[in-house]
């Protein structure tokens, strides 16, 4: 089986986000960037695939040069190569397109991407690839087996879990429950001399177009002070909730 | 050239969202001038949607999408865009509505913007505002194609009342079996629970609470409000609640009136998640946890003291007022 893990490099979750340049640009003074979160649960997914069932495992990037520290982090979890298609990531459409010149051209069996980047909180990419390549889609799956040539998929609905069979070649929005976060692997030594060694290819765009432009930023208003209620008068708290608030 | 709006029901019951995704079409409607066409499947009593401003409702009744599917509800929302020329589309935030809106975008060539928190704040350019940064920031983004798709945040407009006609036409689609290359095996959904997906107010419990054995009075608050439980990610982890009560930027989304926080500490990655509610109610032993300057109101105290003697009053509250 061929897979594609779909890597986005974001903040990392504790980052304080902050903008400059007249609040139009992501302010990255100080952050910390990691393989998003998602994309990490879909990426270990594809190493028990490859340990249990056999399977190569490629991973692809849309972004500039700042993001080879992320994709190497990913080849020594145990990708076996990592392609770069060097271009800044604009947008779902234009990110969508360029990572469907990388699919077509590599004949996956199965790509996982992650239901949403943690930055931009698109959530589109996924299916626009797997619409864009003629593929199947399953959005926020939660587990994922293989047999053959067909899928078996839960994907996580509203007040609870619907599972699917779907014909390979599939695209599949990934998230925890893909695997547990306990089965998350840190990279170890030996890894990552390994995925020193291991090819990182970077790929000119296709010059994908833009659809949606973010065009600045804002932070939102800061809170007002907590209002503090003595654990001894819940009245008052009932009192707030009902009339000050009107939420219940 | 309406604007068109996927409205969701299930078992034939449209869904407070369906009601809200109208509401905000219509205030769009209303900037250009334009008329709204909701698209609803296999529902009744459509002309609840001219309530908040539906002008027409393209009504598709058909027993193959009698279940969700994304690839055919897409198919059939393309079609029914392409028959009224529509230039914005709306849906929710709904799982359902993020799995289909990126499959209808590449079928309309549209531009999509999901997480939308308002109306667009201009026309042409035809610009939106929308959460990023799991709701540590907004932004602004521009739509620049023809046909543009917003994705609505839950709770972010409301209901808006605005009488119209809804007009109910009957719509019929053209699928083939491409359109149902998933087929759904199976769909296990607890009954008569309030999901975290559409409750109103939510209860959730942290670490603070010790074991899955003390979830009980956690329950109990949840029975009282008709609210629906949830928990931090360390909790569902631990396995002492499911995974599908795990919120956070990690988990779930909260976007409800209010969220009760018991026995959490206020991780950013939690607050990420449920910073979206309008009202925030945290009870901590420690005055210092971070959820304190993220809540409105805040009891700094032992939730095995404080909840039980909470729900007695919520009881007699309720017992009170409904
Ligand atoms: C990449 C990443 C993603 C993450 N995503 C998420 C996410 O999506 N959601 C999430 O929740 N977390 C997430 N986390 C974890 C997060 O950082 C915190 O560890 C977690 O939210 C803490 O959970 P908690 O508040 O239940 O536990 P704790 O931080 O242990 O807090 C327990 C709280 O309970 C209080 N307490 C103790 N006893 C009592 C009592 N008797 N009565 C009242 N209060 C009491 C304590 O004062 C404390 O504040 C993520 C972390 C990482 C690294």
């Amino acid at each position: 089986m061929k897979i594609l893990v779909c890597i986005s490099h974001v903040p990392d979750t504790t980052s304080k986000i902050n903008f400059t340049d007249d609040n139009t640009k992501f302010d990255t003074n100080g952050v910390q960037f990691v393989i998003n979160p998602n994309d990490e649960f879909g990426l270990t997914r594809a190493m028990w695939f490859k340990e249990k069932q056999g399977a190569t495992v490629d991973i692809v990037n849309v972004g500039g040069p700042e993001t080879e520290p992320t994709l190497r982090k990913a080849l020594a979890i145990g990708a076996d190569t990592a392609i770069r298609i060097d271009t800044e990531a604009l947008d779902g459409f234009q990110v969508a397109t360029e990572l469907s010149a990388v699919a077509k051209e590599g004949n996956y069996d199965l790509i996982i991407a992650g239901r949403e980047s943690i930055d931009y909180n698109g959530g589109m990419v996924p299916g626009m690839l797997a619409n864009l390549i003629g593929a199947s889609f399953v959005n926020t799956c939660i587990s994922l087996e293989v047999d053959g040539d067909t899928a078996t998929a839960t994907r996580e609905i509203d007040g609870g879990k619907e599972t699917v069979a779907a014909k390979l070649p599939l695209v599949i929005g990934g998230q925890k429950g893909l695997v547990e976060e306990s089965d998350l692997r840190i990279p170890n030594m030996r890894g990552i001399m390994m995925a020193r060694k291991k090819p990182l290819t970077v790929k000119d765009p296709s010059g994908a177009s833009v659809e949606t432009e973010a065009v600045s930023f804002e932070k939102p208003a800061p809170k007002g002070d907590v209002k503090l209620i003595d654990p001894d008068n819940l009245d008052q708290l009932i009192d707030l909730l009902h009339n000050e608030a009107k939420a219940i | 050239m309406s604007v068109l709006v996927y409205t969701e029901s299930e078992e034939g019951k449209f869904k407070k969202t369906a009601y809200e995704v109208v509401s905000y079409a219509r205030g769009i409607a209303d900037m250009m001038g334009s008329t709204v066409t909701a698209v609803a499947f296999n529902a009744d009593e459509t002309a609840s949607l001219g309530t908040y401003g539906a002008d027409k409702v393209m009504h598709v009744k058909n027993d193959k999408l009698g279940k969700f599917n994304a690839n055919a509800y897409a198919a059939a929302l393309t079609q029914a865009a392409k028959n009224e020329s529509a230039k914005v589309i709306v849906v929710s935030s709904s799982a359902n509505a993020k799995y289909l809106a990126p499959l209808l975008a590449i079928d309309l060539e549209a531009g999509y913007a999901s997480n939308v928190v308002a109306l667009p704040e201009s026309e042409s350019p035809f610009k939106v505002k929308r959460t990023a940064f799991t709701n540590k920031a907004f932004n602004h983004t521009e739509i620049k194609t023809d046909v543009k798709i917003v994705g609505l945040s839950k709770n972010s407009f409301g209901l808006k009342e605005a009488q119209k006609d809804a007009s109910e036409e009957a719509f019929e689609t053209n699928l083939d079996d491409k359109h149902f290359n998933i087929e759904v095996k199976s769909v296990d959904k607890a009954k008569d629970k309030v999901t975290i997906a559409d409750a109103e107010i939510v209860v959730s419990g942290g670490r603070g609470l010790k074991g899955p054995e003390n979830w009980g009075m956690i329950e109990e608050m949840a029975d009282i409000l008709g609210a629906a439980t949830a928990c931090s990610k360390p909790v569902s982890d631990m396995g002492w609640r499911p995974h599908s009560e795990h919120v956070g930027q990690t988990g779930k989304p909260v976007a409800s009136n209010l969220y009760i926080a018991i026995g959490i500490s206020g991780a950013i990655q939690h607050l990420a998640g449920i910073n979206a509610s309008k009202t925030k109610v945290v009870i901590n032993t420690d005055p210092e946890a971070p959820f304190f300057k993220a809540a409105d109101y805040g009891i700094v105290g032992d939730a095995f003291d404080v909840v039980p003697r909470l729900n007695e009053k919520l009881k007699e509250f309720k017992a009170n007022n409904s």
